[in-house]
């Protein structure tokens, strides 16, 4: 008898405190009751030492507070999968006041397999008559009473997508946790023959010591007797195997087979009795619409065009709908940069002020724009599988994931891992041989992620025409798909050896998607994406950012003091004679500061004032300039867009009205800020790029880079490259960034056109396409790593899957780029 | 007379004798409902790829493996 400590306590409206735990078979409903019942007041944790998800939540009825724990999907509570052994050891030692059985009301019998065990536990239940309103549609009818005398427990009649029945299910609860007594339990009769042999094997436990508490030697005898290896091995010490032996060989020679082959058809026995005393159904096939649907959707011809076409939209629109609150959030981000950057001084070289904006701002910014993507690609995943079509799509793909060493359901993770790894490989959580997800999480990576999109953004266009750049993005995409196939089949052969698992899956009727289901299903995958950015890329970019800067340089190889004073000289030496030739009567030094001072964006007011001085056209002209450059680069616009030209025609239209006031001011203003100022600072800008460059050869990150160039360089690479990458190990997020920071694109330089240019005078197509193979086959980030070794619980796995990509990355890039020279394509 | 699940053609409705498979996934097939003695209906038989199979109230996709190692009458 289960104990219960809190029966004493009565309940005269005090508070209660209730543990409820939710049981049921896959497919039964049961997590959109949960959701019901708890909302937003709900969490995920991991059951402690395996990789099982745990899910549990709150939930307020009258004076009760409930704690629910949704336990994992199971149709039975054996010992052979961790999910069962899971919510079993869970309804043993931590005694929920109250557990909830979701049944499938039109797949009834099947679903009470997991009742019968329930009730053998002695868990006082709860029996949620699931989706009844689609047994209710095929004809089938039910006596509560009677079932409900049957299995011990309240009925209680639940429609689960539209919160029907859920009061009376929470008074139910709250009823059987007030009297458990109330409900008489039920007693699975096995027969004579095994009730016998069951005596006696209790009667050996009840001498015996150390028995587990919470469990009666009734129930320890069944499983005894049925083989369960768990019980068998907490069973050893008390001697009582051979006990065990005996029986199992009396019974398989009464019966011809073992007790573990008799014993479930005797509770199948036990379930078609209670339905037949307790349901009455017309003959109608709950399948019938889905078998239409299916006839299509499975069928030869159409089946597989369909699912290629379905994952064909949602990337589609996933790329195009994200890349709206994309640009958002890299706005956003950019003004974040540029305000924390604002606190200090302008040309601050503060390290806490570079830590925060290029390190922290940078690197988590570079995460965080992939967000909406991410998310999109998320929900598209969860509106098929939570209409059913997944099933379907693991039947179509089954025959081929089976031909290369994997199962049918491993291709939701690689689907996944087209929005990000991380997700992907927590997906493999459904694949129940531990080869398969091995191998599933091996490969995973190889699905070009999100984050590596903006490297083909870089260089894709630097390299190729523009009729190309499509193809050459599906065939990045594709260049990944087959050696993630060939390093699968590889993986099965030589290490990963053994049969593939036979393919079992059940297909469950298509039903309506919840758009509440599915939106905590992708915030749930969001979320992991969110705590990736927020703790392993924050804490490797802040990593990246103290290599890529220290150790810094004091003495350099060029003067750059010199040149920049040379600069100057120029500078004034030009601007000395444009005062001059402009007769102005300001003096040299007012007309100067007046003329550099920091052209002020916002002061608008300022226009309406028809400027005088030649030190004011040259202030305004560059105030108009700035203004319109500031607003392309904070909505993140490209040259060739209609906005830019139009702004850019707007800026025309200015000039040429301040140009009225004052035509030959104007003109020599103009010519002062063309000539003088531009260049002068353009060439300050240089300078300073130069200077960083040097700055990063000599930081870690350069000399890394640097030394790792012999080994780069027979696949084409230089030491600038190696250095990108070093930072792309982090996350590809922050390749780009890095590029930039190496070619010395100068800092706040948005424009990636010019970043393109510096990549075409360097290198070669060939080595282009190189460097987007490399990034598109080694390991997208260390939290894909990280995951991989808490899934696998293995940093042998872990170690092995980023030598691995790694060790391939260079083998394929270098083929490419020897295949290239060979055959002069690309050079 | 025994025949593997995998020969019998599509809309046959046959009864099940046998799994010849380990404990866990004989364990795992029975709490889907199939056990020595109940009625199956072949739902679809592609050949080659997988399966469809109609017990009780419940709709299954095996492997061909799978309904090769399904002894059935």
């Amino acid at each position: 008898m289960l104990e219960d400590p809190n029966n004493e306590e009565g309940s005269e409206g005090a508070e209660r405190a209730l543990v409820v735990a939710l049981a049921g078979n896959p497919n039964s409903g049961k997590t959109t009751l949960f959701n019901n019942l708890t909302g937003t007041r709900q969490h995920v944790g991991n059951y402690p030492g395996v990789t099982v998800e745990k899910k549990e939540g709150t939930c307020r009825y009258g004076e009760a507070d409930m704690g629910l724990v949704d336990l994992p999907g199971t149709y039975s509570l054996t010992a052979y999968s961790v999910e069962e052994r899971v919510s079993r050891n869970f309804l043993i030692d931590e005694q929920p006041d109250v557990v909830v059985d979701v049944l499938d009301a039109s797949n009834l019998e099947r679903n009470l397999y997991l009742a019968v065990q329930l009730i053998e536990l002695g868990t006082p239940v709860v029996f949620a008559l699931n989706m009844s309103d689609i047994a209710e549609a095929q004809g089938i009818r039910f006596d509560l009473a009677e079932l409900s005398r049957f299995l011990g427990g309240p009925v209680v009649q639940t429609v689960g997508y539209k919160a029907g029945g859920m009061d009376e299910l929470l008074a139910a609860i709250t009823q059987v946790a007030d009297h458990p007594a109330a409900f008489t339990r039920p007693h699975v009769d096995f027969g004579r023959e095994i009730e016998e042999e069951i005596r006696k094997i209790e009667g050996r436990l009840t001498s015996a010591s150390g028995l587990p508490s919470h469990v009666t030697p009734r129930w320890l005898a069944v499983k005894l007797l049925e083989g369960d290896p768990e019980v068998g091995e907490q069973m050893a010490s008390t001697g009582v195997a051979d006990v065990v032996a005996q029986s199992v060989a009396h019974l398989r020679g009464i019966f011809g087979d073992p007790p573990e082959t008799v014993i479930p058809d005797r509770r199948y026995g036990f379930i078609s009795g209670a339905c037949q005393e307790a349901v009455r159904s017309t003959v109608e096939d709950r399948h019938k619409q889905s078998d239409r649907i299916d006839a299509i959707m499975l069928s030869r011809v159409f089946g597989l065009p369909i699912f290629l076409g379905l994952m064909y939209v949602v990337f589609q629109v996933t790329f195009a709908v994200g890349a709206v609150p994309m640009g958002w959030i890299e706005s956003w981000v950019a003004w974040l940069a540029g305000a924390v950057g604002g606190l200090w001084p302008a040309g601050s070289e503060s390290p806490l002020q570079s830590l925060l904006v290029d390190g922290v701002i940078g690197g988590v910014g570079g995460v965080l724009v992939f967000l909406p993507i991410i998310m999109l690609l998320f929900l598209g995943v969860a509106l098929l599988e939570d209409s059913g079509y997944m099933a379907r799509a693991a039947f179509i793909m089954d025959r081929m994931m089976h031909r290369i060493g994997l199962h049918g359901k491993s291709f939701i993770p690689m689907l996944i891992g087209f929005g990000c790894s991380v997700p992907g490989i927590l997906a493999t959580r459904t694949l129940e041989s531990r080869r398969d997800r091995l191998t599933t999480i091996m490969i995973t990576p190889l699905m070009s992620c999100g984050a590596r999109l903006p490297i083909y953004a870089l260089i894709i266009p630097a390299f190729f025409p523009e009729a190309w750049h499509g193809p050459m993005l599906w065939l990045i995409y594709v260049i990944g798909i087959l050696l993630a196939i060939a390093a699968a089949k590889i993986l099965r052969i030589a290490v990963l050896k053994g049969e593939t698992t036979p393919f079992v899956m059940e297909l469950p009727p298509y039903r309506m998607p919840t758009i509440k289901g599915a939106a905590i299903h992708t915030w749930e995958r969001s979320r992991e994406y969110l705590k990736k950015a927020g703790t392993i890329i924050l804490g490797f970019s802040i990593i990246l950012w103290a290599i890529t800067k220290y150790p810094r340089k004091t003495e350099y190889d060029t003067d750059y003091g010199r040149l920049a004073a040379e600069a100057q000289a120029v500078y004034l030496t030009g601007a000395r004679r444009l005062h001059r030739e402009a007769v102005s009567p300001v003096p040299f030094e007012q007309f100067l500061s007046h003329a550099e001072g920091n052209p002020d964006a916002t002061a608008h007011d300022a226009i309406m004032v028809a400027p005088v001085s030649l030190s004011e056209f040259v202030h305004r002209i560059r105030m108009i300039r700035a203004r319109c450059e500031d607003t392309i680069v904070q909505k993140g616009l490209e040259d060739e867009e209609l906005l830019v030209l139009a702004l850019r025609h707007q800026v025309d239209e200015e000039l040429a009205r301040l140009r009225s006031d004052d035509p030959g001011t104007f003109d020599a203003a103009l010519e002062f800020v063309d000539e003088a100022v531009t260049p002068y600072r353009e060439r300050l800008d240089e300078i300073a790029a130069r200077r960083c460059s040097e700055d990063m050869r000599y930081a870690v990150a350069g000399r890394i880079g640097c030394a790792l160039e012999p080994i780069l360089k027979p696949i084409g690479f230089d030491w600038r490259i190696g250095t990108a990458l070093i930072g792309a190990m982090a996350a590809k997020e922050i390749f780009v960034t890095q590029m930039a920071i190496v070619f010395s694109v100068s800092r706040g330089e948005e424009d990636q056109e010019a970043l393109r240019h510096k990549l075409q005078e360097l290198y070669s197509p060939l080595v282009g396409f190189g460097i987007m193979l490399f990034c598109l086959v080694s390991a997208p980030c260390v939290a894909t790593i990280a995951c991989t070794w808490k899934e696998t619980k293995s940093w042998r796995w872990a170690m092995g899957q980023w030598a691995g990509l790694t060790v391939l990355a260079y083998l394929v890039t270098g083929l490419s780029y020897w295949l290239g020279r060979i055959l002069d394509i690309g050079v | 007379m025994a025949v593997p699940l995998s020969s019998v053609d599509t809309g046959r409705k046959v009864r099940l004798l046998e799994i010849h498979a380990g404990r866990a996934l004989q364990s795992h097939l029975t709490a889907l409902g199939l056990i020595p003695g109940v009625e199956l209906e072949v739902i679809r038989n592609g050949n080659s790829g997988p399966f469809i199979i109609s017990v009780k109230d419940t709709r299954l996709m095996l492997g061909r493996g799978m309904a090769e190692k399904i002894d059935v009458a």
